[in-house]
């Protein structure tokens, strides 16, 4: 009961936005979603502990095929669902002072993805799976495109385009690896595929079908050339849902739907992949260096962020998968900052080139306290979420082999560069002509920037929360790996 | 078999309610033939529904009446309902000749309903007469435009052609066997006796069909008919007509040449192969969005063709495919017919900035389009699923495969129509939101949504 309020409410609310008409959409986006992150922390203090093998709902949906409406949250999908509803109504506070047109269809698609995504993180059934990952894709692409900031037409439906074509791509490659799934086992359940005894040929032509669907999502190198310039043309709040929540929809497929359901394969592709998100990690890197655009280089910064956590994932280690799920809740946190204080600075001097920022600091000193702890947990400073969730990582690379996590390891290093000159280059220095008039944080923007520096420090400080919620999971998916 | 009388005799009685009014001197009523036609249609589609699970033969095993056939018959006579509405908007410039075109559907609607219930080839043959004569007289229905005439002649030569195909193997067969009963064909096939000139026959029983759904090699004329004709007759050639010819086809490949369509295999997966790569390709270049949906309509011919290929305990993929083909591109038609009679021409500049203009058209397009694209929680999600499902339980993995490859191309075109719509410029011309073709359309997403929401409503064969 409790995982369909979980996932109805926030569609209800979506319905109530659209048709509350433009004036009051917002103010009741914004007052569900917190409500609905009360009552996801409400779960969670009151509900969880108490709760056998954590929440679930099942019921019939198509018999023929032995597909169900079956909906679990177990510790790993309450972190991603967490994560979601901690972040939607952030994201909605961060457009509270913008102006929007046919904001009540704004929010109310925005709620909208948070339903698909809620779904996508609840599903315990593989078709059901599917249809969420798919329609979590409508929204933000509408968004993306449809309210995007950029002038030129050509260019924006161009990029929009792209990444649409890119993920159904993947997505129906990823549907035909579940319906081999089903042709083998006869089932959608997922304790039936876990249970599956596939041989190595058919897991290997499985695996490779998922994996692209996921790796283009989060995205993992060379799937990745959709991403830079749809986070530039997208509005704040499509890079935020793409980049905070939508990439960690392929993280989490990997951890529940990849790894524990074809192992063999898993193993036997590890090297591939790991090389993979490892050449992602240093070439992010690099091109974010060179970059002078601000979101672009946020993009790219995000880009090698997550080539760490696919690489901690095939690690196969306690300590990697372990990080990849906190260093997941981190980075949306972290990334969503980050973009924000973007959009800060675009809505501003209307530029998001760098070279035509600086001596922002002097002149708004909230605003340049809250980057700095951005960048700072971007940059994995102890006591920052990202620190817990990097070293675990780098670990588990670690334990698999020695020489990559040195190559994994630059990522700091690395990270350290870009986020850090960027910072010097955007917020220090003389003042220019056009940051001269540069206004300081609005209340809804210390709002958001405070919620989250409490997150960044309360994660950096007690990841014990997420540990203690996800280590029993992870175990399990482990052992059935094992099988 | 009432079915099929009924429709008939609607369609008769329609002729005759034209004689009336125009006898009476009322002519000006002749605006609620339609409503008429639909009321007719919707009691037929009663009469029909209560024939679920009756299995009954007619007149010494001409007609055959199954859950099958029932099943395709609600549908299309469904789909034909929502497209007789449109009449009235659609000819307002030439209401006189309302009651024929009106009429003549209902004519073709019984050719297809016979070719879906028959038991002996020679109804097979009647019905897909009725239906192909109707459409070849739709197709010109315009009288005073070149391009029309040119579909009608074209479709005519092309479709008497491939008739003659199909009689000459028919006749084969019959020279063979000595008989037109589809189930001692039946018999005959598994009783394996090898003979040379029944597999020719089979084989240009099969070449007809081909032409008739329009698959490669067999597609070139479906193009120039489809952008011919009047839209509206192009609706009911894309929708009821071809899902008629493929449900026909289907029922001859069960029930006569199952065996036979599996030594076919490697030629089938080909001619389905191409048949959707075409048809995607060609679709790719188009500027004119009814030969953009012609071709989008053979390569949807080539998923449902999966079905055929795959033939045994599937009918429901096919009757799911067919249902949410059926009503996506109905309700594409509507919103097209709309369009185009706001700037009298259909290239795809004219959905340019539908969506400032007319937000209620361009919304349900752009659901219409997503249907079409295989999105979920539409409709079209499940009939790709389906079908890849039934590919891949057969061991066809290339296949499917290929047919993925080919849903992420049509992603393409179908976005074109939304982005057209969504992030360009309108321009003057106005178009009309006329409430009955609103209704129409709203009906149609409201189909494909429920049935894709819950697929169990219609996989009951």
């Amino acid at each position: 009961m409790y995982v369909l309020i979980l996932l109805l409410f926030p569609l209800a609310a979506a319905l109530a936005v659209l048709i509350s008409g433009n004036k009051l959409s917002k103010t009741i986006a914004l007052i569900a979603s917190f409500f609905h992150l009360a009552f996801t922390k409400y779960l969670y203090w009151f509900v969880i502990p108490n709760a056998e093998s954590g929440l679930s709902y099942t019921a019939p949906w198509i018999p023929a095929m032995k597909a169900s409406l079956s909906f679990q949250a177990d510790g790993l999908s309450y972190i991603m669902v967490l994560l979601t509803n901690f972040l939607i109504p952030v994201i909605i506070l961060a457009t509270y002072n913008r102006t929007i047109k046919n904001s009540a269809v704004f929010y109310s698609l925005i709620l909208a993805m948070q339903f698909a995504l809620n779904g996508v993180f609840l599903a315990a059934d593989g078709l059901l799976f599917y249809v969420f990952w798919e329609l979590a894709l409508l929204p933000v692409f509408f968004i993306s495109w449809l309210w995007s900031d950029e002038p030129n037409k050509g260019i924006r439906n161009k990029a929009i385009f792209k990444f649409f074509i890119y993920t159904i791509a993947g997505s129906l490659f990823m549907l035909a690896g579940m319906i081999m799934l089903y042709a083998k086992t006869n089932s959608f359940a997922i304790n039936d595929w876990y249970n599956s005894s596939l041989t190595i040929g058919e897991q290997s032509v499985i695996f490779w079908l998922i994996f692209i669907a996921f790796a283009i999502k989060i995205p993992v190198f060379p799937f990745h050339t959709w991403q830079p310039e749809t986070y530039r043309v997208a509005p704040t709040a499509g890079t935020m849902l793409l980049s905070g929540i939508m990439l960690k929809m392929g993280i989490y497929g990997i951890i529940r739907w990849l790894m524990p359901v074809v192992p063999g394969a898993f193993f036997q592709f590890t090297p591939i992949v790991i090389v993979l998100a490892t050449i992602g990690i240093v070439y992010g890197s690099v091109i974010a260096i060179m970059q002078n655009n601000l979101k672009r280089l946020l993009a790219y910064s995000s880009f090698a962020h997550v080539g760490l956590i696919v690489a901690g994932i095939f690690s196969f280690s306690m300590a990697g998968l372990q990080g990849a799920i906190v260093q997941s809740f981190a980075h949306g946190v972290n990334v969503v900052a980050l973009f924000f204080a973007a959009d800060i600075i675009f809505n501003r001097l209307q530029t998001n080139e760098i070279d035509r920022m600086g001596g922002i600091r002097l002149l708004a000193p909230k605003f340049a306290t809250g980057f700095m702890i951005a960048v700072l947990a971007s940059v994995a400073l102890p006591t920052t979420n990202a620190f817990i969730g990097e070293f675990l990582l780098l670990f588990g690379v670690y334990s698999y082999n020695t020489i990559l996590s040195v190559f994994a390891g630059l990522t700091i290093i690395l990270g350290a560069v870009y986020m850090l000159r960027m910072y010097q280059r955007v917020m220090l220095g003389e003042e220019r002509s056009n940051t001269a008039s540069f206004a300081d944080l609005t209340k809804s923007e210390l709002l958001v920037f405070l919620l989250l520096g409490i997150t960044i420090f309360i994660c950096g400080l007690y990841p014990n929360f997420m540990l203690e919620l996800i280590n029993p999971v992870i175990e399990n998916l482990m052992q059935i790996s094992l099988r | 078999m009432k079915t099929l009388t009924y429709t008939s005799f609607l369609g008769i009685f329609c002729l005759l309610l034209e004689a009336m009014l125009i006898t009476l001197n009322v002519s000006h009523w002749r605006k609620y033939i339609s409503v008429f036609v639909f009321a007719g249609l919707a009691s037929i589609l009663f009469f029909c529904a209560k024939d679920w699970n009756v299995t009954e033969v007619f007149f010494n095993n001409m007609i055959k009446v199954d859950n099958f056939s029932t099943a395709f018959s609600i549908l299309l006579i469904a789909l034909t309902a929502l497209l007789i509405l449109l009449t009235n908007y659609f000819y307002d410039e030439n209401s006189s000749k309302l009651t024929d075109f009106i009429s003549i559907k209902i004519f073709a609607l019984s050719g297809a309903l016979a070719m879906l219930s028959f038991a002996n080839i020679t109804m097979f043959f009647i019905g897909l007469e009725i239906l192909s004569i109707s459409l070849y007289i739709l197709a010109a229905s315009n009288r005073n435009d070149p391009k029309s005439n040119e579909a009608g002649m074209k479709y005519f030569l092309m479709g008497a052609f491939a008739s003659g195909v199909l009689l000459f193997g028919i006749a084969l067969i019959y020279g063979v066997t000595g008989t037109f009963d589809t189930t001692l064909w039946a018999s005959f096939v598994f009783a394996d006796q090898s003979h040379t000139l029944f597999y020719l026959g089979l084989t240009f029983v099969f070449i007809a069909m081909l032409f008739k759904v329009s698959a490669f090699p067999f597609q070139f004329w479906t193009a120039d008919v489809y952008d011919g004709a009047p839209t509206l007759t192009t609706a009911f050639m894309a929708t009821v007509a071809k899902i008629a010819a493929v449900a026909a086809f289907y029922k001859l490949a069960v029930t006569v040449f199952p065996s036979y369509s599996g030594a076919m295999g490697t030629v089938f997966v080909v001619i389905i192969a191409l048949t959707m790569l075409v048809g995607n390709f060609m679709a790719l270049t188009q500027d004119s969005f009814k030969r953009m949906m012609a071709f989008s309509g053979i390569s949807n011919a080539g998923f449902m063709l999966i079905t055929i290929l795959c033939a045994g305990n599937n009918a429901n993929d096919l009757l799911y495919y067919a249902t949410a083909y059926g009503f996506g591109a109905v309700g594409v038609f509507t919103i097209a017919i709309l369009v185009e009679k706001g700037h009298k021409t259909d290239t795809f500049d004219t959905y340019n900035g539908l969506g400032k203009t007319n937000p209620l058209l361009a919304v349900m397009l752009t659901l219409f389009m997503f249907s079409l694209a295989g999105i979920p929680p539409f409709a079209g999600f499940f009939a790709k699923y389906f079908v890849l499902t039934a590919a891949i339980k057969n061991d066809y993995l290339l296949l499917s495969l290929f047919a993925i490859v080919n849903s992420i191309i049509a992603v393409y075109y179908y976005l074109k129509v939304v982005v057209a719509m969504w992030a360009k410029e309108p321009g003057s011309v106005k178009v009309l939101n006329h409430p009955v073709y609103i209704a129409v359309a709203l009906c149609c997403l409201l189909i494909i949504l429920l049935i894709g929401l819950s697929p169990s409503l219609v996989i009951r064969l």
